[in-house]
């Protein structure tokens, strides 16, 4: 399924919180990091370990302090605001814990936000509703295109979001502890669906720090004090440490 | 994002909260509504001055004293600076003069039988009266130039007057008691209502040399005699307005010797007078409107509160739509989008509640009142300017929120 082409790139970064005059804390420390198109990668590591610092850096949320990032072939490293938020509009797709739908518009609706916001693809509304019910077909929510998310399941609700992510054809699904708020049901459903995409070519980056979910990816990746402890191929269920 | 997608989501923001969307907009609303009825008001109350100083007459001048001149300490200036009555009859000598009138006024009780009204304006006056005033007369004839010459003891009735003393008697002929003489009663005039303030219909018409003779108490008739504080003269042409005033500065320069740069009189037209009196009810107008649009910018401090609330509320949101490709220039056209809608749509009742309103005012006599046009837009456009100073700051604070902090937002 990987192809040889890199979807991301990390080179020697770090990420320093300045707290005050004369303490800071690293974050990441000269953290180097490769994956491929079609990869499936999980990111495990216990809360302060600094992967959801990567996380942000990855979803081009937050800026490294030095290092370099290439996402897709473009360094984005250091781009403002409003080039940032174009690179996520149109290169990655979030799907959150807490789903992070919008309460007052429908399913179909929160999936078409994306294309709203979206620079390069100019879409009429006729497309976006056909683009936005195929999606939403997709992830076997058909029949709920005009529920409002209170009228969803958390399995639903996370199924309306994965669609959202795909709406613009990113090159990368990065998912936040994506099971976190489901009962374990969902949770497999969910995990499932990301298999499904993963199967059809996508790039998946799922941070958690759940191991029996980790083990749903086909590396795992383990960050700990800044640093990548151990990246482990997944063969079946069988671990591998990747030298 | 197109304009139909940012109107959408600002049309979601302010439909979500309706009743506080509702509030807010009350501030806008009364401040519009403020503006142009407080303008419609005085502009009425500007229009209804000019009417009644056109009423008075056409083509007018007014010539007065001015009020530097004379007094105690002035004495020897005293004849030279004031007005007499033969200045008026001077002035009726120029060419182009249709008439000239002046005033010397009393007040007396006027009897008719058992009829008696009491404090009644007695104006002494002159042939042209009807004429100058625009006030013809309804019935027997007017005060004619040989009443004044022999001080006759005539009188002419406002008709309210005529009718409270004779009721349905022909009051022509009959002799009324005024103060302490017997007149008799030549005319009546045709009813005339109440202009500039003055009710015309409830006086008494004396003629001037009369008022001079023995409505003028003793202890001043020998001061100021047949002194005159004001005569008016109806020119005959607007065109010859400018000629007339040069006349009667030449005039009155010469029967008082002195130099016409210097002549203690002024000559203002009828339009002078209505700038004047406008003017003063303009300024007033202007201070209130002021007033007005003080309610408009707390209308607006609304708007920015309510807006800093909603962009707290949904911090979430923002971060999702950062998250998911809003940029900072989408955001911020988002929440002032919505400021924009409050205000204008606020603006917009306003508009309409001030407009109605005007109406109602006129309608139902609390107020003679004219919508000016130039208010509503006046009104609209500060509502559009407040929401975008007001909603700017707000839309600015959602614009540049750290999409990571956002999102975590609870």
């Amino acid at each position: 399924m990987t192809s040889e082409k890199k979807i991301i790139e990390i080179n020697d970064l770090t990420k320093v919180y300045q707290m005050g005059e004369e303490v800071s804390v690293t974050a990441l420390d000269h953290i180097n990091l490769e994956i491929n198109e079609g990869e499936f990668v999980s990111i495990m590591g216990p809360s302060g370990s600094g992967k959801s610092t990567l996380m942000n850096i990855v979803g081009c949320l937050d800026h490294p302090t030095s290092g370099q990032y290439i996402l897709d072939g473009e360094d984005v490293s250091h781009l403002n605001k409003v080039q940032t938020a174009l690179i996520r509009n149109n290169k990655i797709g979030f799907v959150f814990q807490s789903y992070n739908l919008l309460a007052r518009a429908t399913a179909l609706h929160n999936v078409i936000l994306p294309m709203i916001y979206s620079r390069f693809k100019k879409t009429t509304w006729a497309e976006r509703e056909k683009r936005a019910r195929e999606a939403l077909e997709m992830v076997g929510l058909g029949k709920r295109l005009s529920h409002l998310p209170k009228e969803l399941s958390g399995g639903q609700q996370q199924r309306v979001a994965i669609a959202r992510a795909l709406i613009n054809d990113p090159v990368l699904i990065l998912a936040d502890e994506p099971t976190g708020n489901l009962d374990s049901r969902s949770g497999e459903e969910i995990l499932e669906l990301l298999h499904t995409l993963h199967q059809r070519g996508r790039t998946i980056v799922m941070v958690t720090h759940d191991p029996e979910t980790a083990v749903h990816a086909d590396r795992v990746l383990h960050v700990r004090d800044g640093r990548i402890a151990k990246d482990e191929t997944n063969h079946n269920g069988v671990l591998s440490v990747i030298p | 994002m197109d304009l139909s997608e940012i109107i959408g989501i600002a049309w979601d923001g302010v439909t979500n909260n309706k009743l506080r969307s509702i509030l807010t907009m009350l501030g806008v609303i009364i401040g519009v509504a403020a503006v142009i009825m407080v303008i419609s008001v005085s502009a009425g109350t500007e229009a209804n001055i000019a009417a009644q100083i056109e009423n008075l007459g056409t083509n007018l001048l007014f010539v007065t004293q001015n009020f530097t001149a004379g007094g105690p300490r002035n004495r020897t200036n005293e004849t030279q600076n004031s007005l007499y009555y033969p200045d008026a009859a001077a002035i009726a000598t120029i060419p182009g003069i249709t008439g000239v009138e002046t005033e010397r006024n009393a007040s007396e009780t006027v009897q008719y039988g058992d009829n008696t009204v009491d404090s009644v304006a007695v104006i002494g006056t002159t042939a042209d009266f009807p004429t100058v005033r625009d006030s013809p007369i309804g019935e027997g004839r007017f005060i004619a130039q040989s009443d004044l010459d022999q001080k006759a003891t005539v009188a002419v009735l406002g008709s309210t007057l005529a009718q409270n003393l004779f009721g349905s008697t022909d009051p022509i002929d009959q002799k009324v008691i005024v103060g302490n003489f017997q007149m008799t009663v030549i005319g009546v005039l045709a009813p005339r209502g109440v202009v500039g303030g003055t009710d015309y219909d409830a006086r008494i018409y004396l003629p001037i040399t009369t008022v001079f003779q023995r409505y003028t108490p003793s202890q001043f008739a020998r001061v100021i005699g047949d002194r005159i504080n004001t005569i008016v003269v109806q020119v005959a042409d607007q065109s010859q307005m400018d000629n007339v005033i040069l006349q009667i500065q030449l005039l009155l320069a010469q029967r008082h010797n002195l130099s016409i740069d210097s002549l203690p009189f002024t000559i203002r037209t009828q339009s002078d007078v209505i700038t004047t009196q406008t003017a003063t009810t303009s300024a007033f107008g202007t201070l209130l409107a002021a007033v007005a649009a003080v309610s408009l910018v707390v209308g607006g401090i609304g708007i920015m509160n309510i807006m800093l609330v909603s962009v707290t509320e949904r911090t979430r949101e923002i971060g999702v739509r950062q998250a998911i490709g809003a940029t900072p220039f989408d955001i911020r056209w988002q929440f002032l989008a919505e400021a924009l809608m409050l205000s204008l749509t606020g603006g917009l009742l306003g508009v309409l509640v001030g407009v109605g309103g005007s109406l109602i005012f006129n309608a139902t006599g609390i107020a003679s009142t004219v919508v000016v046009p130039g208010s509503i837009v006046l009104a609209f456009a500060s509502a559009a300017a407040v929401g975008i100073f007001f909603g700017y700051y707000p839309a600015n604070t959602a614009a540049q929120l750290d999409p990571i902090d956002a999102l975590h937002y609870e």
